[in-house]
């Protein structure tokens, strides 16, 4: 349990793990836009490029960005089984039985949004895959600084976030240690039904959550302590800057995003 | 120069009858460049002292300064925190960031100093507590003492003329205390700052330059750690254990040996070789 790496980061020396954490979430976002925006699969396939280029270059094996996809395959597959047999397109049926009918359309559209689907998911776990949870937090903290104008406490989010971080693998360590305890008592977590289940996880429950609560009241001393005062006068040590890699992110997703445009310009859309 | 002053202290945690008290009329004072020891049994009162210090508790009565600051004034707070730095027991439990450099800067970014400046106080401060390797690592991995030395290296990295020790061994195994108390025994000889060391280890207490022992609220012992060492009687009256070398030298006592009591390893190791060679002739 212990080595358990929160969330799925693929330590490597790459490219694009030494982008600047604002540059690869500016660049996810304009890359999600750019798979809506695409209408067609030639859109798809420029974006799929961009895709496999920004893999070969982060040194991530593809097999470790295909499993994150393991995740939603069933949502994938559901979404794509009722598109079949719900999409109403024109002209005759390709199949016709009782009150189903299927037409080619709804299977090309159901094709269609699972390359989709596939290339959100894969995209998303690039960032989490090359960016530590602790330097996205510094990227959302400085991207989101904009907001800090309209009285957001955003330096206190931030904080929040990282200290959640912090005490993830503590209190992971914790609920072990408690889950055998009460093995040592005899409590049994593996057998019986779900509710019986959900129950005996219970007497972990509680334990953890006061000795969460302990644990904060002394973090709130060791701060103290440390002169905290919020966030007025306070300056920040860590600074992130834009280097030419990031440059060529840009780049990158320009191109992507101007492929994705013309061919939804020159070609028809699919739907 | 006198770095803290009590004079008539007195806490308790609720607004309860009389012997609520968690202090009572407690007055001392400690020395700038001192090394002081406060022993006592679990609820004695000495944690408390250290949080009065800090101002993170208010006493009900009495006056505390620091540095000739009082301490009840809340304009001084700040700089009081900025002058007193405080290691907790549980090193999990005082670390703010998942990255050795973070934590450590946290300290001073509070305090708004330069980011050049915050770069050369992380170096300073983890060079002094021999952490420099781990600085971009995360603390989950590191042993109890070297997450205890990162917690002394974000205290340092404020500049603390004192720094207070809660019970910051007591969760460590042997080793990692000697790592602590290394740490701090080299900042208070080289760095010339002022330590205090509240523990129940007895063995700590012996490297101070002066000892104050605490029982239910009050202090009852005062001097140099191998004086109140000598007063085996009464420290078992106050529920603290003996050094292991003392504990030796009175057992070998009452078996009927002639040695003196005493707290040094070098010292019990002649006395007994004397008694023996007595023997043999």
């Amino acid at each position: 349990m212990k080595d358990v790496t929160f969330g799925q980061y693929y330590p490597a020396e790459s490219f694009v793990h030494k982008c600047d954490p604002r540059m690869k979430i500016i660049f996810l976002i304009a890359y999600i836009v750019a798979i809506f925006v695409a209408t067609n699969f030639y859109g798809l396939a420029v974006c799929f490029l961009g895709l496999v280029v920004t893999v070969v270059f982060s040194k991530v094996p593809f097999k470790s960005v295909l499993r994150s996809v393991k995740g939603v395959l069933f949502l994938l597959v559901f979404t794509a089984v009722l598109n079949v047999f719900f999409y109403k397109g024109s002209g005759d049926p390709l199949l016709h039985w009782k009150f189903i009918n299927i037409y080619k359309e709804g299977i090309y559209y159901s094709i269609f949004l699972i390359c989709r689907l596939f290339l959100l998911v894969m995209g998303s776990s690039i960032l989490t895959l090359t960016t530590t949870p602790v330097s996205l937090t510094d990227g959302l903290e400085s991207l989101l600084y904009v907001f800090k104008l309209m009285r957001l406490p955003i330096h206190e989010l931030a904080l929040i976030m990282s200290i959640a971080l912090r005490f993830i693998p503590t209190l992971m360590d914790e609920t072990e240690r408690i889950m055998n305890a009460q093995k040592a008592r005899g409590a049994d977590f593996e057998s019986g039904s779900l509710v019986k289940r959900a129950k005996a996880l219970i007497p972990i429950l509680i334990p953890l959550l006061i000795s969460s609560f302990r644990r904060a009241e002394e973090l709130g001393d060791a701060m103290d302590a440390r002169c905290y005062s919020g966030s007025k006068e306070r300056t920040k040590y860590k600074k992130l800057t834009f280097t030419w890699r990031d440059a060529v992110c840009l780049l990158l997703i320009a191109l992507i995003l101007t492929g994705v445009i013309l061919f939804k310009v020159f070609f028809a859309a699919l739907v | 120069m006198q770095a803290i002053n009590f004079e008539n202290v007195k806490f308790s945690y609720s607004d309860a009858e009389e012997n609520a008290f968690a202090l009572r009329d407690v007055s001392f004072s400690v020395e700038e460049g001192e090394f002081l020891a406060i022993l006592g049994h679990n609820g004695s009162g000495k944690s408390t002292l250290a949080r009065l210090i800090n101002k993170l508790l208010e006493p009900d009565e009495g006056k505390i300064t620091v540095f000739g600051m009082d301490v009840s004034d809340p304009k001084n707070t700040f700089e009081v925190r900025k002058s007193v730095g405080i290691v907790f027991q549980n090193p999990d439990n005082q670390m703010v960031a998942s990255i050795v450099e973070d934590d450590v800067a946290f300290g001073p970014e509070n305090i708004g100093v330069e980011r050049e400046e915050i770069g050369r106080r992380i170096d300073y401060a983890l060079d002094a507590v021999g952490m420099q390797a781990f600085r971009h690592g995360t603390p989950t991995r590191l042993s109890g003492g070297q997450k205890q030395r990162i917690a002394i290296a974000g205290v340092l990295a404020i500049k603390p003329k004192i720094i207070i020790m809660d019970e910051s061994t007591a969760m460590l195994d042997p080793r990692g205390r000697k790592e602590v108390m290394d740490v701090v025994l080299k900042l208070n000889k080289e760095e010339k700052l002022t330590v205090i060391m509240i523990t129940h280890f007895m063995e700590e207490a012996l490297l101070a330059d002066r000892a104050i022992v605490m029982n239910r609220g009050e202090i009852v012992m005062q001097g140099a750690p191998k004086e109140i060492f000598s007063r085996e009687e009464d420290l078992e009256t106050y529920n603290l254990t003996l050094p292991a070398v003392s504990a030796i030298s009175k057992a070998l006592r009452a078996g009927g040996m002639d040695v003196q009591a005493t707290v040094s390893l070098e010292e019990l190791a002649k006395e007994i070789e004397e008694c023996v060679s007595k023997r043999k002739i």
